[in-house]
């Protein structure tokens, strides 16, 4: 129980890391989703062909990997960049940055898809409809269309945020202190690795537990509006 | 859609605004902290050991601001090269291998490799150890060993010498190949560690283990690199080395 | 990047890829096997074992399989009486490890899909069947699992391809696999992308495979989606 109570403060630090990490990357990921989503439905052949590739790459390559590539070759290609275009000294990607941006940039693929179905799922007649009444497509599209994509993308949306929540465990493999590294440190250091990853494991449980109950309400509140 | 992307774009720069433009007083140094006593981590979660001193001495001589930066050992040369930092501080060793693609420092101090074993098997350091599985640090100077020397030996390769203790005491791997000061005073001086030994020959053949511990750089840094050699040594003359070194040892490591 | 470096330890990457194929087939296998009786347990609320079922899928869902991966190498060799007994035989080895946590992870979901999928079979299809008197058992084998099969195809298919995603994590317990070649190749030679893109591109190789097969065999099964 004593090295419970020693490390237990550095384990938790982790924690906020890893919520933050977490929500950094899902409004990176929403980003990304909307760009992405916008690609593919767009009438432009190279916006679509570049937003299949986006998909296509992210569902291919394990999350894993990518981090590692960007990472480690992100970097150097910023710098490589600054350096041969003279336009900026050489810049630090901190841990933080490349694990948010990175967990961003897959899970945005991820929502890409979920804004895509759900902007397909509303009728077409709708849309024609608003433009044959003239309706600008600013307007339309933030009255009309915005309302509907939130509750038939909520479902893939939480599945995608549970999913995500997982993953930032994977920074700790770059060396980011989060949760499990700081777990994994603790362990190490008393001989205690059982106790110290079980810790990490309950805390990631209660945190799904903690989203589920939260989206549900969420979801039931909009799926009662659409009701109305 | 013209506009997306150069909101697109935008936003990208304003994301790597985050990153902090490095000054020239701040010397950052990257470093794997699985190695006592040389970096490794308190209960508190701080850095601290021999290099992490010699670390902090250096800037002070060199009146510049510390940063320490942690990273697995098999990411440290590319992490250099990706300028996550400015220095390997985590007792890497000079080899011919790495002078091609980093340079150097001078050497801070030597160390040798030794075997190291359970103490009741008395295993020797011959042809008995045939057929055994041995753990080494991945991409280190132990592994290139082994895999140039001993090649009856069955490798695991693992990211940190923390891991090898752990698996060592787990029983997944029956010897590891070792730095043998790290190993005497870390592991084995801790209650973990009663059980084992180190045993056999000390290593240091220079066609495997180079010439000493010292501080990689990257190639273009070298005026850097010539400071800090500059500086590994004033610490040395004035005394700061000595002091620092009895902090964790009980005899003089610099060995030159 | 060097080509001629990759092509030269082109044995490293064929070593890697087999470790990588092998250890997903074989915890697919596995998973799948365990996937039936805790996706019926729970459909059928089996009283005690459909909890137990509940928990184990929602546990090992909602939490990330690097942690699973860790106690199971990390945690269980802490303990003295798992290392002096038999267990400790299989669990030393790195591969065994990996092979556990990815079939237990891999069981829970998919019997969440399979769960999911028999929970969707149509009632009155099942009432028709018993009104014909089969037996319940017989519902069961010739109605509702021939069904949520066919139905599970598709969701099915994503978990392959997480699973191998997920099994790049063997490489943090020292199996080579694919990944761990690419970082064992980059490690040697000092050097960035090569490994990794070469372990990127293989691993694209193989999901494009996967989805090539599940596509013949959705043709060929699968029912309304």
């Amino acid at each position: 129980m004593d090295v419970l109570i020693e490390y237990l403060p550095s384990v938790l630090g982790g924690l906020w890391t890893t919520i933050g990490l977490a929500l950094t990357s899902l409004a990176l990921a929403v980003f990304f989703g909307i760009v992405g989503a916008s690609c593919k439905l767009s009438h432009s052949w190279a916006l679509q062909t570049a937003g299949g590739l986006y998909t296509t790459l992210i569902r291919g390559v394990p999350d894993l990997v990518l981090m590692l590539l960007l990472f480690f070759g992100g970097q150097i290609a910023i710098n490589e960049l600054g350096f041969a275009t003279g336009l900026w000294g050489y810049i630090e990607i901190s841990p933080f940055l490349a694990g948010s941006f990175t967990i961003g940039f897959i899970f945005g693929a991820y929502m890409t898809e979920t804004f895509r179905g759900a902007f397909l799922a509303i009728p077409k007649g709708q849309i024609e409809a608003a433009q044959a009444l003239g309706i600008p497509s600013s307007s339309y599209l933030r009255r009309i269309i915005w309302p509907q994509i939130i509750p038939h993308a909520l479902p893939n949306f939480t599945n995608n945020w549970l999913v995500l929540m997982k993953t930032t465990a994977l920074v700790s493999i770059i060396g980011l202190q989060d949760l499990v590294y700081n777990a994994n440190q603790a362990g190490r250091a008393s001989r205690e690795p059982f106790l110290f990853l079980m810790v990490s494991f309950i805390v990631f449980l209660l945190l799904t537990m903690l989203s589920d109950v939260g989206l549900r309400s969420l979801s039931r509140r909009y799926s009662h509006k659409s009701g109305e | 859609m013209k506009k997306t992307l150069t909101l697109v774009a935008a936003s990208a720069l304003t994301l790597m605004a985050g990153l902090a433009q490095a000054q020239e007083t701040t010397i950052r140094w990257g470093t794997e902290p699985g190695y006592k006593p040389f970096t490794y981590k308190d209960a508190d979660g701080n850095l601290t050991g021999f290099d992490v001193d010699i670390g902090e001495a250096i800037c002070a001589e060199l009146n510049a601001e510390c940063v320490w930066v942690e990273q697995d050992w098999d990411g440290l040369i590319p992490a250099l090269q990706a300028r996550r930092f400015d220095g390997i501080l985590a007792s890497m060793s000079i080899t011919e291998d790495r002078s091609r693609v980093v340079d150097f420092t001078r050497p801070y101090y030597v160390e040798t490799s030794q075997f190291l074993g359970p103490i009741d098997k008395n295993y020797t350091d011959d042809e008995s150890l045939n057929g055994k599985s041995v753990g080494v640090l991945r991409g280190s100077i132990q592994a290139d060993f082994i895999a140039g020397a001993r090649p009856e030996l069955v490798v695991t390769e693992y990211p940190s010498n923390e891991e090898i203790y752990l698996d060592m005491i787990a029983g997944r791997i029956d010897i590891a190949f070792v730095g043998s000061i790290a190993t005497e005073l870390g592991f084995l001086a801790s209650d973990d560690g009663k059980p084992f030994a180190l045993f056999g020959e000390h290593y240091a053949d220079p066609e495997y283990f180079g010439d000493g511990v010292g501080i990689a750089m990257r190639k273009s840094d070298a005026e850097l690199r010539d400071k800090i050699s500059q500086a590994i040594l004033t610490i040395r003359e004035n005394g700061t080395y000595a002091e620092i070194n009895d902090r964790y040892f009980s005899f003089d490591i610099w060995g030159q | 990047m060097d080509i001629s470096l990759i092509l030269e330890n082109w044995q490293l990457f064929a070593m890697g890829l087999w470790n990588t194929i092998w250890l997903v087939t074989v915890s697919l296998i596995v998973g799948g096997l365990l996937a039936l009786p805790l996706a019926m347990s729970q459909a059928f609320n089996v009283p005690i074992a459909g909890r137990i079922s509940y928990w184990f899928s929602y546990s090992f869902r909602g939490t990330p399989l690097l942690v699973q991966l860790y106690l199971i190498y990390y945690g269980l060799g802490q303990f003295d009486f798992i290392r002096e007994s038999f267990l400790w035989v299989f669990l030393k080895n790195a591969y065994v490890c990996a092979l556990i946590a990815f079939s237990l992870n891999s069981a829970a979901y998919a019997s969440e899909i399979i769960r999911g999928a028999i929970c969707q079979v149509p009632k009155n299809l099942i009432e028709t069947a018993h009104a014909m008197g089969m037996s319940e058992f017989q519902v069961i084998r010739r109605i509702i699992l021939p069904i949520a099969y066919r139905r599970s195809i598709f969701a099915y298919s994503n978990e392959v391809i997480f699973m191998l995603h997920g099994s790049v994590l063997a490489s943090t317990i020292t199996i080579i696999d694919l990944l761990g070649a690419g970082r064992k190749l980059n490690i040697s030679y000092y050097v960035t992308f090569e490994g990794f893109v070469t372990a990127a591109v293989l691993y694209m190789a193989i999901v494009f495979l996967i989805s090539m097969g599940f596509r013949v065999i959705e043709k060929k099964y699968a029912i309304d989606r």
